[in-house]
């Protein structure tokens, strides 16, 4: 794959030659860039398949129908299935007030709602440990000597609802990693829209639940829908926070990256890169979505352009 | 009297305002702000003693500078090659390049113990990597090198995707200005394509630090995390959940929260500083 320079915007030659590099530099640049990412994405990506298929297809089945493996798969899917339409209704929520209403404290909110993506992962599994572990305030309530609502605190014992290493935990520190993705992307988007459309419709006589419908939701699909991708991408590929709430136990709280885990710390490398090529095949298949979203959005934004 | 009335309307056109910020505010508090107010909570429980003791003990120390000193050079190797990266994509033509802008955005959609198993072993003894480095004397893992590598994998993203649409929506007049003035290629880069582009470059820059200090799946498995040499500090906050000493976890996640906060202001003045260096171009 020799990367050939042509002439700079080919839809424009000539256009802007005087302000070009000489072909030899851009040849050069090309070629220096092209190392470094075979180098860091496309050997790292191709090493991850043909690991997973160094001991043959009939193993690699094998490894991925593992009942451990299916019930990993299974748990990852619940977990996302439950965080992600949550933070879908709730990044909806966050873009409708930020961006269709003024208020005071609009920019201390923004930067609250990105708060979980500067925090570590590992810190953000130690934060329900303190919440919800036998030594937070979970734990602490359920074996209080006169815990308040004694109804509650005896209903919770008498079916020993756990919440680390157990689900709960799980779907917790999964929402919290993701929390962001929806809002993020559809704030920017509604408040570039503005509220005139919506006005509209309201004057014109539609309800509330109406003009979400068929005014905004239209406008802003293709961005909930990036959102949504990306969302479910680190939902499902989660580690470090999961890792500190699972407890690892196999076949009940594990998910796929902690069976990869689990597979590669007993030296079953060709078994943990097996299942590592589903979410390889997952983040291919993202990208790829998220590259026709962009696409069908920069379409949408010409056609609107031109009429 | 007037003012107010005619705020008063402006809100009762669009319904659902008590609602959805309620349940914004709401949510927010439940998931982020409750859970992390227990960090506080809990280095409360520690004497001020206690707290500096344990955030300076050897293994903690020898982290940071093994955690910031890694992060620092990745993201700076990210920012010379990452502003390659989005210079060939934004202004040249090449065979694969559509290919190559989706793939730019592999590590942040590759789950990170994939990228940590892939890393680990690339560069491991027997591995494609590993088994041409070593006759040379390099070892990766289980090396700081190897934090370093895993490190680069996932900051690579944040510089390229800063710098590209800052680059894209540059002006071409300026440079032409520059250049029917006189000026060479070189002089128009560093003179002037290169200072418009230096707040987005540092965004990314602080951006793709910010991720590294906090990573966790992809360091682990390269890094081999013994004591005072590979160990991340994610990794020794790890070490004390493991033994149940949440106080110790906690003290230690106190420095790195207060760190990571820091440098989420940095980069929101950043972002600040380079709309509004955008908008002057602008006008």
């Amino acid at each position: 794959m020799t990367p050939v320079a042509t002439t700079f915007h080919g839809a424009r030659p000539g256009h802007r030659r005087t302000t070009s590099e000489s072909p030899a530099v851009r040849r050069l640049l090309i070629g220096v860039a092209m190392a470094f990412l075979c180098l860091f994405l496309f050997l790292p990506l191709i090493f991850v398949f043909v690991q997973a298929l160094v001991k043959g297809l009939g193993f690699y089945l094998h490894t991925i129908t593992d009942p451990l493996a299916l019930s990993a798969i299974k748990l990852t899917f619940i977990a996302a299935a439950i965080a992600v339409p949550l933070n879908c209704v709730f990044g909806v929520c966050a873009a409708w007030a930020i961006a269709k209403f003024d208020f005071r404290g609009k920019n201390i909110l923004l930067t609250l709602i990105d708060l979980p993506f500067s925090v570590s992962p590992v810190i953000s599994g130690l934060i329900y440990v303190l919440v919800f572990g036998a030594q937070g305030w979970y734990g602490l309530y359920r074996n209080a000597d006169n815990p308040t609502f004694p109804w509650l605190a005896n209903w919770l014992n008498d079916h020993n609802v756990n919440i680390i290493f157990a689900l709960p935990g799980i779907v917790l520190a999964t929402i919290f990693v993701t929390f962001p993705f929806v809002a993020r992307e559809l704030i920017p988007l509604m408040q570039a829209q503005g509220r005139a459309e919506e006005e509209a419709a309201r004057v014109l006589g539609a309800s509330g639940w109406q003009t979400f419908a068929r005014v905004t939701l239209p406008n802003i699909k293709w961005g909930l829908l990036y959102g949504v991708i990306l969302c479910n991408a680190r939902a499902m590929g989660e580690f470090g926070a999961v890792s500190v709430v699972s407890g690892k136990i196999q076949g009940r709280t594990n998910t796929i990256p902690l069976h990869i885990e689990a597979l590669y710390d007993n030296y079953n490398f060709a078994g943990a890169f097996a299942v590592a090529s589903l979410l390889a095949l997952l983040a291919l298949v993202t990208l790829g979505l998220k590259t026709w979203v962009e696409y069908k959005n920069a379409a949408l934004n010409q056609d609107e352009s031109k009429a | 009297m007037a003012l107010n009335t005619k705020r008063r309307k402006k809100i009762r056109v669009l319904p659902g305002f008590k609602l959805t910020l309620g349940f914004t505010l709401f949510y927010l508090g439940l998931i982020v702000l409750i859970p992390l107010s227990a960090v506080f909570w809990k280095t409360s429980s520690l004497t001020w003693q206690d707290f500096w003791h344990t955030v300076t003990m050897p293994t903690a120390m020898a982290s940071y500078r093994l955690t910031f000193g890694a992060s620092f050079l990745a993201a700076l190797i990210n920012a010379f090659f990452g502003f390659i990266v989005a210079w060939i994509l934004v202004r040249y033509d090449f065979f694969g390049k559509k290919l190559v802008d989706a793939l730019v955005d592999l590590p942040f959609a590759l789950p990170t113990a994939v990228a940590g198993i892939t890393l680990a072993s690339l560069y491991s003894k027997n591995g494609w990597l590993g088994h041409c480095l070593e006759p040379l004397g390099i070892k990766v893992a289980n090396t700081q090198l190897g934090v370093f590598v895993a490190l680069t994998f996932i900051g690579l993203p944040f510089i390229v995707r800063t710098v590209q649409p800052i680059l894209d929506d540059l002006d071409p007049e300026l440079e032409e200005a520059a250049a029917s003035l006189g000026a060479n290629r070189w002089q128009v880069f560093w003179r002037v394509i290169f200072p418009m582009l230096t707040p987005a470059l540092l965004t990314g820059f602080a951006m793709a630090f910010a991720r590294a200090l906090g990573e966790y799946g992809s360091v682990i498995f390269i890094a081999g995390n013994i004591p005072l040499k590979t160990q991340i500090t994610p990794v020794v906050i790890m070490g004390e959940l493991d033994m149940f000493d949440y106080a110790k976890a906690t003290a230690i996640a106190v420095v790195m929260l207060v760190v990571s906060f820091v440098l989420l202001l940095g980069v929101n003045v950043l972002q600040w500083w380079t709309n509004r260096h955008n908008t002057t171009n602008l006008a």
